[in-house]
């Protein structure tokens, strides 16, 4: 029944959230560049402080600009709701910090943004929370990782950079035998090409920064609640034991003994999300920057089926280069993804992927400094096309053994593909690979 | 708070204030494939001014047990032995959809025990297309969806029960697939609708009526049109009707504007 009450992606892109200004007639989502907001009243005031009434209060915990963008990615990822943050990392630090604490343990991806793994590896581990890391395709790996004190399983939708297809349905359901919900990191494919909810997923987050507001001018991160975890089921359903998230159904005493479960029957993880996390944490979205990222998002739908065509035309030029060792991308049937692909995403796996190249460190060094249309940065999902050097950037945190788990050697080269003309890109690729060759 | 209703124990949301018997009380019903906490904000503004408040699951649904109520009649009946298990002699009762039809058969059933009646997106008949029916069984994912379209009024719902950034029709259609799945052995879905579309005492049940009453309907509703209140409306003793811009979701897709009514009719 398409129209207004039951409209397309398409059109969700456009609207969801947002309506002509009732003040001015805007028809553009404005600006709410204030930090605060006037209370009707003392009661008004009050009423809102205790969640009474909802409305905005200071731009830290909620502002105007980013409901439309919190909206909108919630209308088109199918979720019940969303909260902006700052960047990608600030929301999985917000979805872990919301859900656990001290002496807590995730269930991780081993292909995973090397910043994801630091935040994981790292720096939680300082603050007593865990992660065992399992390789995204091993089954039995994410089933034996289970702890008691397991809150949450963690994966990408395509792993960074190897595209290692995330198999949602069965990695949920693995989840959910264990009485924890499944995050993901749904960046690279974005709604267009991957509904996670749809199979599975229970929470999802974006660095905003990438493919949704898709011009690189913006740092900002969105976590998707689906609306689908109990978070009140016992932990051990034989024994009735307790829940395993007493965060979010016991009184929380740095709120009035409020018990987020009973609030809301579905939406316990926003609640305290953003009572707590925003309040507390602070890593909040600046309007202006949700404003950059709706106006990306409004061409989403387009740009998207333009990443795809474009990364096909390259996938398929660099796969018959003979100066290229292999492409990773799932498009292609020797790649272990493949099958996986075709059934989670059929419009395609992203325009982000790695190839290798044939050759030393230095021709490597060669290829990148010989291209003119990429730009050799660190970033993922602009609308111009990207490349990088992952061992020595985004991953060189991690050691040998750790990139090997990632998929990742010395000579891989990242490649985002932007909205050029096809042709242009590729024959930027062969000018490089023949610097590469000669070098 | 759960409360031993027919020996069955009975989820009630208090809005975040203990039950307290003293003060004046207003039971909020939900509707089809919902539960207490789509009154979230109403029902906590009222528990922290002056009212002590009742939003119930109704029993099969979420948080209660029990059977869920196969008639209007019978969820009636329940409704005042929840009062009586409450202690209660009187209360408000506030009621969505099909529970404004349950809370209209109280109210009838016992004028003496109503302080106030609110009829929220109410209709009489209130009657479920035989197609919608028959998908609640056969199709309840695809019938739920339907039923939130047409509930549906706006593509910008203002900030709701989970606060700025709500997205209204994901909501519902979450709290639906959860309260289908809370009960394994009833569908509740085709058990609600059904009790809906069977219901005749409407225009009797609203002459017994001896309170105010309130009607509170939303200009784009699809579900309940305004227009299929008006029988009720025209038999009303004491009737105030306000309409709201907005669809079926009154409490969430305007839910400045229901609070207002409310509230303002509750302390007339």
């Amino acid at each position: 029944m398409p129209g207004y009450s039951d409209p397309a992606f398409d059109t969700l892109a456009l609207h969801a959230g947002a309506a002509p200004d009732p003040a001015t007639g805007a028809r553009a989502v404005p600006i709410y560049l204030t930090t605060s907001f006037v209370f009707e009243s003392s009661d008004h005031a009050q009423s809102l402080f205790n969640l009474e009434r909802a409305g905005h209060v200071y731009s830290r915990i909620s502002n105007p600009t980013n409901a439309v963008l919190e909206q909108r990615i919630s209308a088109l990822e199918g979720g019940i709701g969303a909260i902006s943050v700052a960047s990608g990392q600030a929301a999985l630090h917000l979805s872990v910090a919301t859900l656990m604490g001290a002496g807590s343990h995730i269930v991780a991806s081993t292909a995973l943004y090397g910043g994801s793994q630091n935040l994981l590896h790292y720096t939680l581990r300082r603050f007593g929370i865990e992660t065992t890391f399992v390789k995204p395709g091993d089954m039995d790996g994410w089933r034996a990782a289970v702890r008691p004190n397991t809150k949450l399983f963690f994966g990408e939708t395509v792993g960074n950079p190897g595209l290692d297809v995330l198999d949602i349905p069965t990695i949920s359901s693995i989840a959910h035998e264990a009485g924890v919900p499944l995050l993901v990191d749904a960046t690279l494919t974005t709604p267009w090409l991957l509904k996670p909810f749809e199979h599975g997923a229970d929470l999802i987050y974006h660095s905003a920064t990438k493919f949704l507001s898709g011009h690189g001018t913006v740092i900002g991160g969105l976590v998707v609640d689906g609306g689908s975890f109990d978070w009140d089921a016992p932990s051990d359903k034989t024994t009735g034991a307790a829940s395993k998230f007493p965060e979010l159904c016991q009184p929380y005493d740095g709120f009035h003994d409020m018990v987020f479960s009973e609030e809301s029957t579905v939406g316990a993880f926003l609640l305290r999300a953003r009572r707590e996390g925003l309040r507390d944490f602070g890593a909040c979205l600046s309007p202006h920057s949700a404003w950059l990222i709706l106006q990306g998002m409004e061409t989403l739908p387009l740009r998207m089926a333009r990443h795809m065509s474009n990364t096909q035309r390259v996938v398929e030029f660099l796969a018959s280069q003979p100066f290229v060792a292999h492409v990773g991308h799932p498009m292609l049937p020797e790649h272990s993804s493949h099958a996986l692909a075709q059934k989670l995403l059929p419009r395609g796996a992203g325009s982000v992927f790695s190839f290798d190249l044939k050759g030393s460190r230095a021709q490597g060094k060669a290829f990148v400094e010989g291209l003119k249309l990429f730009s050799h940065l660190a970033n993922v999902g602009d609308c111009r096309s990207l490349v990088i050097h992952p061992a020595s950037t985004t991953h060189f945190r991690m050691d040998d053994a750790a990139l090997s788990s990632a998929g990742i050697t010395q000579g891989t080269i990242r490649l985002s593909i932007g909205l050029e003309d096809p042709d242009d890109l590729i024959d930027d690729l062969k000018r490089a690979l023949k610097a590469a060759e000669k070098a | 708070m759960y409360l031993n209703v027919n020996t069955h124990p009975i989820y009630c949301y208090t809005g975040g204030k203990p039950f307290d018997a003293a003060k004046p009380t207003a039971i909020f019903i939900h509707g089809v494939l919902n539960d207490h906490s789509v009154w979230i904000l109403q029902s906590r503004y009222l528990a922290h001014h002056g009212w002590n408040v009742l939003a119930v699951d109704l029993p099969g649904h979420c948080r209660s047990a029990g059977a869920p109520p196969a008639s209007v009649e019978a969820a009636a009946d329940f409704v005042l032995a929840l009062m009586d298990a409450a202690g209660l002699a009187t209360a408000a009762l506030v009621g969505h959809s099909f529970g404004s039809l349950i809370a209209l058969e109280a109210a009838s059933r016992a004028p003496e025990r109503s302080s106030h009646l609110v009829l929220v997106g109410t209709a009489f008949p209130m009657r479920v297309s035989p197609a919608l029916l028959e998908a609640s069984v056969s199709a309840p994912m695809k019938a739920l969806e339907m039923v939130n379209v047409f509930s549906r009024a706006t593509l910008s719902p203002p900030p709701a029960a989970l606060g700025p950034g709500t997205w209204v029709f994901g909501a519902s259609m979450a709290l639906g697939r959860r309260v289908l799945a809370s009960n394994t052995r009833v569908n509740v879905f085709y058990t609600g609708f059904k009790a809906c579309d069977s219901y005749e005492n409407g225009l009797q049940a609203i002459t017994q009526v001896t309170c105010p009453v309130l009607f509170v309907l939303g200009q784009a509703d699809q579900m309940t049109p305004p227009k299929a209140a008006q029988g009720l409306i025209k038999e009303a003793k004491d009737a105030k009707v306000v309409f709201l811009p907005g669809g079926h979701q009154q409490m969430n897709e305007t839910p400045e504007q229901m609070l207002a009514a409310l509230a303002g009719f509750l302390k007339a």
